[in-house]
């Protein structure tokens, strides 16, 4: 997947100022930056949600937006941060919501939607109230059903903070999911804002601020104190020990008086 | 696929199945005349006219009129995402009897002439559509569907409605007053086979359409942009559903008046016995909602007898308080149920 020349506008105000951004088969691109860059935005963009002011998003060549809905949704698998589901669905039902692009038959369907719960711990969850569950469930149930989205056809998967209210140890289970994915030959594109989990599972970092990209390419060229410290507008410490990256931020005391 | 305290889909269905014909053996045989059953076996009797010249196709209307608006209903729950949404509530009922007391009342002569049985469902069918519409259009936010506008827009568009319906009433003739009065509660006991017959015409074909959705409103529950990334195009799939909608509610607001609380109350029953699945919800609430929609017909008939009380009122009776207990009980802490 390619995007080239990405501008946005929305209500006057420019949001994206002339991205480019190349998504690899088989890479897992990590966006950072701070709230407002328009990281979302090019989620959006890249989803074929909406088009590009000028600009133009490619898959395989050919430009998103001519692609019908289902047709996308056999290659592309999105899963954005807002999720309104407000109806007492199962967790099961939930999960298998997502397999539909796919046009299984009920019984691989639910062979499908099971090894889905399996492979994200919801196993004990699925026939629970997808309403009585706790933030971080409910985000992994959502992945769940997002993930139970690809199939043969799939190549491209983009996922809004997909973790952000999980604890450590689910976190590092679905990112071992989407890492395995993307050496599956998936092209995958994450938007986190934890720098030690984009380090270790990210082959590619596109850091973007205020709609423009900071620097982009692979985790150790991007990911450097002076960089990460401009992104953020925060002092961060980037040391390399035991084989991983290791990050800490600092603030001068009078950093945030007006 | 069964959560705990779900009661399954198929016995469901059986139980209704199995309720039905005795349900509408009481409809055939309730009501101010008692009768017999040798008269019954003999054509032309008194008896006999009764069942089959009024209470036959009464019994066909109730069964259509509650599949009907029990199935909008869950239709336009789903296209709302939110088990608040109803015909009534929202103001699409009253819209289409705004629309058909303006046909009766101006249009009688020529439009009737030019149209026949025919103009009241066109135009109800008319009035619901636009109301739809509005509504959609006036809770519609970039992050989707705001209950609450969409709630305050239908007590809005109620009002005014009925407000219109007031002042109708000043320029209609005695034949047209009565008429109208005669919607306005929701009856079925001035209904002959004509009526009967048009509805099911109009039902059947309108029942397929919809349960024919079931599948991809279950992705529109996701929400807007999500059911757009699962491949459905969603402003055609809305499209299709307002119209849908609008004709159904039309349809039975034409031929039997404002019944209300069925659409809202019957979707969610079925889905407190058996969760929210469309595919499972909309057939079961079709059902459920001939069913007590005619034994609502059988109570109207019943308790002033002998003489009978609109079915508006009787499903008001049953459906509103059943409406506050379910607030009240998501109250309390369980989200819709």
């Amino acid at each position: 997947m390619i995007a080239q020349g990405l501008e946005w506008h929305r209500q006057g105000r420019q949001v994206l100022h002339g991205l480019d951004l190349e998504l690899a088969a088989g890479t897992l691109t990590v966006v950072l930056g701070p709230n407002g860059a328009g990281k979302s935005t090019l989620l959006q963009l890249l989803s074929g949600l909406e088009s590009p002011t000028s600009g133009a998003v490619r898959l395989d060549g050919e430009a998103l937006h001519g692609w019908s809905e289902p047709q996308r949704a056999r290659q592309l698998a999105v899963m954005t941060q807002d999720q309104p589901l407000d109806f007492p669905f199962s967790v099961e039902e939930v999960v298998r919501l997502g397999a539909w692009p796919l046009g299984l038959s009920p019984q691989q369907e639910a062979d499908h939607g099971r090894r889905w719960l399996q492979r994200l711990d919801l196993a004990q969850l699925a026939g629970r109230n997808y309403l009585q569950l706790s933030g971080g469930e409910r985000q992994r149930v959502q992945l769940a059903r997002v993930l139970a989205q690809c199939g043969e056809q799939s190549r491209v998967l983009l996922l809004d903070e997909p973790v952000s209210a999980m604890d450590l140890r689910h976190q590092h289970l679905c990112l071992r999911q989407l890492r395995r994915l993307a050496d599956a030959g998936m092209a995958v594109l994450l938007i986190l804002h934890d720098l030690a989990l984009a380090a270790q599972y990210g082959d590619r970092v596109l850091l973007l601020k205020d709609g423009r990209a900071l620097a982009q390419g692979p985790v150790p060229e991007v990911m450097t104190a002076a960089l990460l410290s401009q992104l953020f507008e925060v002092g961060v410490d980037v040391r390399f020990e035991d084989g991983v990256l290791r990050f800490s931020s600092f603030v001068a005391d009078d950093a945030f008086q007006a | 696929m069964n959560p705990t305290g779900r009661l399954s889909p198929h016995l469901l269905h059986r139980l209704l199945w199995l309720l039905l014909p005795p349900v509408m053996a009481l409809s055939l045989l309730v009501g101010p005349v008692s009768l017999s059953p040798e008269q019954l076996m003999t054509p032309g009797s008194r008896d006999f006219l009764i069942l089959f010249e009024l209470r036959l196709p009464r019994l066909l209307l109730s069964l259509f009129a509650g599949a009907l608006l029990a199935l909008t209903g869950a239709s336009i729950q789903a296209l709302f995402r939110n088990p608040l949404a109803d015909p009534g509530l929202i103001g699409i009922s009253a819209g289409a009897a705004l629309a058909a007391v303006a046909a009766l009342v101006f249009g009688g002569g020529w439009l009737l002439g030019a149209l026949g049985p025919l103009l009241l469902p066109l135009a109800a069918f008319i009035g619901g559509l636009t109301v739809t519409a509005l509504v959609a259009r006036i809770a519609r936010t970039p992050r989707g569907i705001s209950v609450t506008t969409m709630l305050l827009a239908g007590i809005a568009l109620n009002s005014i409605a009925a407000a219109a319906i007031g002042v109708m009433k000043y320029f209609s003739d005695d034949l047209s007053l009565r008429q109208v009065t005669f919607w306005l509660l929701g009856n079925l006991h001035r209904t002959d086979w004509n009526s009967a017959l048009l509805l099911a015409v109009l039902a059947l074909p309108l029942m397929a359409l919809l349960l024919r959705e079931g599948p991809q409103l279950n992705l529109l529950l996701l929400g807007e942009q999500q059911a757009r990334l699962l491949g459905v195009v969603t402003h055609r799939l809305q499209r299709r559903l307002i119209v849908l909608v609008a004709l159904g509610v039309g349809a039975v607001v034409s031929l039997g008046g404002l019944i209300g609380f069925v659409g809202l109350v019957v979707p969610h029953l079925v889905r407190l016995l058996c969760g929210p699945d469309n595919r499972a919800l909309m057939p079961l609430s079709a059902l459920l909602g001939a069913l007590l929609l005619t034994l609502a017909d059988v109570l109207a008939r019943l308790l002033v007898s002998p003489a009978e009380l609109p079915i508006g009122i009787v499903t008001a009776l049953v459906g509103g308080p059943f409406f506050l207990f379910m607030i009240l009980y998501r109250q309390r802490g369980r989200l819709w149920l």
